[in-house]
């Protein structure tokens, strides 16, 4: 029952919002190029189906190539900050200057390094900037955050560095990493987008560009076509994630409440 | 008797000045259960630790005239990884010595079996009660057959029933396994229940200031209790710790 309205209840609420919006905008007769109601939404969407999906195709390979550089680089380098203090002393003010400068306004710069003919590699490399630092400072503080009484047992029967990382450290740092997983993919995506925005026209094929397209030439409809196609993929992102984090987590973690005895 | 362990004139002074432990000594035979009993935060964790090589003494030796042996500890908390299933937990002092897996495994299941925990190879952590986390806890310091097992507290946070079961399983394991056990409480009953030694120290800085030799039977059960050689020990212990009170306090 409680499954059920678990998943009954967004839908109903979605379904509601959605007759309220087509209701509200016959009644006030908006403008189609205002704020056009479902029912224009999706004609527009299967009008101008395989140019979206191609165009979210990129963007899903964009943010997930970025995703994963920033995945492998921030556990690497975390690795590396949980067994120096010297390396970390030394590199963590840069990753926190990458971080705080905001990355709209290094996108012009990366673009034009890379070149406006190659906008898709920029769009990587702005999505690796933002999704870079949460895992690592999430990971940093996982691998750091081990239970000293473990620490100690592992000490007593002779562990190596390398043991202690990899039967100690890493799996107690997992649910950290994961939570710096999830926050990642949300800003792979973000960072996808931004470098179409500041690219503005080049090569730009992603869903961001669709949507800078359409507003362009008012075509709403489309342009709230292709918004909806990236919640999407920042939802499947998120849910992939989420489901993984349960993969791994579920059976011995307290985040998980699901199955206390 | 030969000596297992021999601590001589060991000082501790942590790096915020406190003074821990101060000139103590210490020498445990083979197979004797020495308890080390004292107010809390006289320094006998701190002596248990510096014993099992987890701290450094700031002065003083630790000497083993035969050889080290082969050492458990058992902490006050079970410190059980919460990711591993028990039989995970109990071999991994086996598999950070790269025993052969399947040695381990073998070995692993049969320190379970001994603890009585047959059937819960697979549980994880949480799904265990104190007690139960306890004897994983247990099974893992055996399972590489210790011929000395230090232990921090191991039952202070239990229930009186689980802490009786778990301190006959104790002798039933030392005894059956020849196992020497330097053995840290507060209680003067358990002290005086497991022990052959109880070993009092001083409020901070600790030192020894009794050393009480008991006889109790080699098997021992409830009714063990209630005999008056049983209440003889407990009231010499608790004598001596009300004076090792009165000394620094």
């Amino acid at each position: 029952m409680r499954t059920a309205l678990r998943y009954l209840l967004p839908m109903l609420l979605g379904v509601a919002v959605l007759v309220l919006w087509e209701f509200l905008v016959r009644r006030y007769d908006v403008p189609v190029f205002v704020l056009p109601g479902p029912s224009a939404i999706w004609p527009a969407f299967t009008a101008n189906f395989s140019s979206l999906m191609d165009s979210l195709w990129t963007t899903l390979q964009v943010t997930w190539i970025a995703f994963a550089i920033a995945f492998v680089a921030g556990l690497a380098l975390a690795i590396v900050f949980a067994q120096s203090r010297t390396a970390e002393m030394a590199l963590f003010p840069y990753a926190v200057i990458l971080q705080v400068t905001p990355v709209i306004a290094i996108a012009p710069l990366i673009l034009i390094w890379v070149g406006y003919e190659h906008v898709e590699r920029a769009a990587v490399i702005i999505a690796l900037i933002v999704a870079f630092f949460p895992i690592l400072s999430n990971a940093t503080l996982g691998l750091r955050s081990v239970d000293p009484g473990l620490l100690d047992l592992f000490r007593l029967y002779g562990a190596s560095r390398w043991q202690i990382l990899w039967r100690l450290q890493l799996p107690g740092a997992l649910p950290h990493i994961l939570a710096g997983m999830k926050i990642s993919g949300g800003l792979a995506l973000i960072g996808a987008v931004v470098a179409e925005f500041v690219a503005g026209s080049g090569t730009a094929t992603g869903l961001a560009w669709r949507v800078t397209e359409a507003g362009n030439r008012l075509e709403i409809s489309k342009m709230f076509a292709a918004l909806g196609l990236l919640s999407f993929v920042g939802i499947v992102n998120f849910y992939a994630l989420s489901f993984l984090e349960w993969l791994l987590l579920h059976r011995w973690h307290e985040s998980r409440l699901d199955n206390r005895d | 008797m030969t000596t297992l362990l021999s601590l001589s004139g060991i000082s501790k002074t942590f790096d915020n000045g406190v003074e821990a432990i101060a000139l103590l000594d210490l020498d445990v035979a083979e197979r004797e259960f020495v308890s080390l009993v004292g107010p809390s935060g006289c320094g006998k964790s701190t002596a248990l630790r510096i014993a099992a090589g987890l701290a450094r003494p700031s002065a003083g030796t630790i000497s083993f005239p035969n050889g080290k042996p082969e050492t458990g500890f058992v902490f006050q908390d079970p410190t059980l990884m919460p990711w591993a299933r028990a039989l995970q937990n109990v071999r991994l002092p086996l598999d950070l010595r790269g025993m052969n897996a399947g040695e381990a495994g073998d070995r692993a299941f049969a320190a379970l079996a001994r603890v009585g925990l047959k059937g819960f190879e697979n549980a994880f952590p949480r799904e265990l009660s104190g007690g139960m986390k306890m004897r994983v806890s247990i099974a893992r310091a055996i399972a590489a057959g210790p011929k000395l097992l230090l232990m921090d507290e191991p039952f202070a946070a239990l229930d009186e029933l689980a802490r009786q079961a778990l301190n006959d399983d104790l002798l039933m394991l030392a005894r059956e396994d020849q196992i020497t056990v330097l053995f840290v409480t507060h209680s003067v009953f358990e002290s005086t229940y497991l022990s052959s030694r109880v070993v009092v120290m001083t409020p901070r800085p600790g030192r020894v200031t009794a050393d009480i030799k008991l006889s109790p039977p080699p098997l021992r059960d409830v009714s063990y209790r209630l005999t008056q050689e049983f209440a003889d020990g407990a009231r010499r212990v608790s004598e001596a710790l009300r004076g090792a009170m009165g000394k620094n306090a």
